[in-house]
């Protein structure tokens, strides 16, 4: 199976069979868990807290003791309201429901949720590509507490018992529900980034996929080119990674792909990524939604947020990522897709470059050096007008790209102008005789190479011409530039010809 | 007997809540329970139209609590209580061997 990063009909992607030929598509939904960024519980008074001794940050009402009764944290609603009206969504009057099952991560037996009218409905997240992928609801949970598996192996299959910290269990959490318009593993990744920064900017979470507070599960499909039916899905679980979602969603495409072109069926199931194998592996048979026998919590009252409340939340709401790359792509004249765009959001440095361009430094320069010279920590104290100084120092010819990186590197460093830190640094434009003396004699060095280079065919005049910049660019320190390196290449071909 | 629910409906739910019942009891249960579904049938049989499901007994909505730290209660004598303890957990049978 191959797959293409090539785009059919737009924003679709394919899967192309290696034994038939025929084209499938890949159709991803993304349900994220993520833990809430509060100072307490959920329903009690118990530090949410990661890290701490097993046990420590426990009370009546997350252990599940009898005749203790839950109350709603204030800052979790906030919370989930930023969340969701920064995902688009309508908040809605909401009621809790338990959701009634035996494993001891829940003290209980039953994990408060909310069941059939969620806070959060009907929104959705854009793409840094244009994809819009629809939310169909954002809801809060408690979370569980942590089960470690002893004896036996060691792993969960095989244990002989398991040892309970309660410390997580009742800690916040908001569940995503995202619509299955995802259609490439890359742009799965590409809407956790997406979503990661949401929660980020809104303060919800601290969004750390190591440590467990972003968690994603996979629902993943294929169906056959054209084909407007969704097929039949298998949940993927334990992604611990933005690699494994990747993998796991490749991985799981060809399985299915591979199943369906022998004729056989794909069985709804709940599936666990092996990242060691690189594999999925058929988990726990889904119980049926009945099963879990919601009801709604009749401990805890409706919640209906006030239209003031709402209101106030939508007024500091801060710009998000996509705003964000809409008014730097207006600044720079670049499109919103662009990486520089993309990237500069991404690493927080788009108020620099939107400072720098203001300065007068070029938009398209200005970003290029955000996306490969500028890392997101460091960066943020450069000056926008010795920033926009360099750009002008490059665009005006007087610096080589090579040297403005070498500039760059050290205004990080001392905060210097670029002109003084030149100058320091003996960077001087080459003059173009100067140049071209060097380049006449190395071409006089290779005859060789030198006459590949005139007559060979596309591919080994590519090769051959980043053996000439090589030896130009280290005999001159990498004071010459690279245009007028290439553009001086061409013009000896030409005349040799 | 209510022909609403089966000895077999008990007997599964019975099943999803660890309830382990004689062959007595799933006849009682059943019987007992559907005495309740035929009250709750009772109350169906009325004309409803445009009345909300009552979630709460209480007109309340919003009972909401401010996002301070409470002290709980102390590990050694939360563990205490717990029939097996091991490296400051709780020690459980492990349970996905029951898992088809």
């Amino acid at each position: 199976m191959t797959l293409t990063h090539e785009p059919i009909e737009g924003e679709h992607f394919i899967v192309a069979s290696e034994s038939t030929g025929d084209e499938w598509e890949i159709v991803v939904g993304l349900e994220v868990h993520c833990e809430l960024a509060t100072v307490t519980k959920l329903f009690c008074g118990c530090p949410n807290m990661f890290g701490d001794e097993p046990n420590t940050n426990v009370c009546p009402v997350c252990l599940g003791l009898p005749g203790s009764l839950p109350v709603l944290n204030e800052n979790v609603v906030e919370l989930a309201m930023r969340l969701g009206r920064a995902l688009q969504c309508s908040v809605e009057p909401s009621v809790f429901a338990r959701k009634n099952y035996f494993y001891p991560d829940m003290p209980k037996d039953y994990q408060v949720t909310q069941f059939d009218r969620p806070i959060n409905v009907d929104g959705w997240l854009d793409l840094p590509d244009g994809t819009r992928v629809g939310i169909e609801r954002a809801h809060i949970e408690e979370d569980t507490g942590k089960n470690s598996h002893a004896g036996g192996s060691g792993r969960i299959h095989g244990a002989d018992y398991s040892l309970v910290d309660y410390n997580r269990a009742g800690v916040p959490l908001v569940e995503i529900v995202g619509r299955p318009h995802i259609r490439h593993p890359e742009q799965a990744k590409t809407y956790i980034d997406e979503l990661r920064a949401i929660l980020l900017t809104t303060g919800a979470s601290d969004a750390k996929m190591e440590e467990g507070s972003l968690r994603v599960d996979a629902n993943v499909s294929v169906r056959r080119v054209g084909d407007t039916e969704l097929g039949t899905r298998c949940e993927v679980k334990n992604l611990n990674s933005l690699r494994s979602l990747g993998r796991a969603i490749e991985y799981e495409a060809r399985r299915q792909v591979d199943l369906l072109e022998s004729g056989e069926r794909i069985k709804q199931e709940t599936r666990h990524w092996d990242e060691g194998a690189g594999r999925t592996r058929a988990g726990r048979s889904k119980e049926e939604a009945e099963d879990y026998r919601y009801f709604q919590e009749p401990d805890l009252v409706p919640l209906v947020p006030s239209a003031e409340w709402i209101a106030a939340i939508d007024a500091a709401m801060p710009p998000l990522p996509a705003a964000r790359r809409e008014a730097l792509a207006v600044a720079s004249g670049l499109a919103v897709t662009e990486s520089g765009v993309v990237i500069a959001v991404q690493r927080d440095l788009d108020q620099l470059a939107l400072a720098t361009i203001a300065a007068g430094g070029d938009g398209r320069r200005v970003l290029t050096h955000v996306e490969h010279n500028l890392s997101g920590e460091g960066s943020a104290g450069l000056d926008p007008a010795t920033f926009a100084q360099l750009v002008g120092l490059e665009l005006g010819g007087q610096l080589t790209a090579t040297q403005v990186k070498t500039v760059l590197a050290e205004m990080l460093v001392s905060g210097r102008a670029p002109d003084v830190i030149a100058a320091e640094l003996g960077f001087e434009a080459m003059d173009s005789s100067e140049l071209e003396g060097v380049v006449d004699g190395l071409i006089a060095e290779s005859p060789e190479e030198w006459s590949d280079f005139c007559t060979g065919d596309d591919k080994k005049r590519a090769k051959l011409q980043g053996f000439f910049t090589g030896k130009i660019m280290k005999a001159t320190k990498g004071q010459a530039d690279g245009k007028a390196v290439a553009v001086l290449l061409e013009s000896r071909r030409v005349e040799s010809l | 007997m209510s022909a609403r629910l089966t000895r077999d409906n008990v007997a599964k739910v019975a099943d999803l809540a660890r309830l382990d019942l004689t062959e007595a009891d799933l006849d009682r249960y059943t019987e007992q329970l559907s005495a309740v579904l035929d009250h709750a049938e009772d109350v169906a049989s009325l004309d409803l139209d445009g009345v909300p499901p009552t979630s709460h007994p209480l007109p309340l909505v919003n009972v909401l609590r401010a996002d301070v730290v409470v002290e709980g209660v102390d590990r050694e004598e939360v563990l205490s209580q717990a029939p097996s303890v091991e490296d400051r957990r709780f020690r459980v049978p492990a349970i996905l061997g029951e898992e088809p």
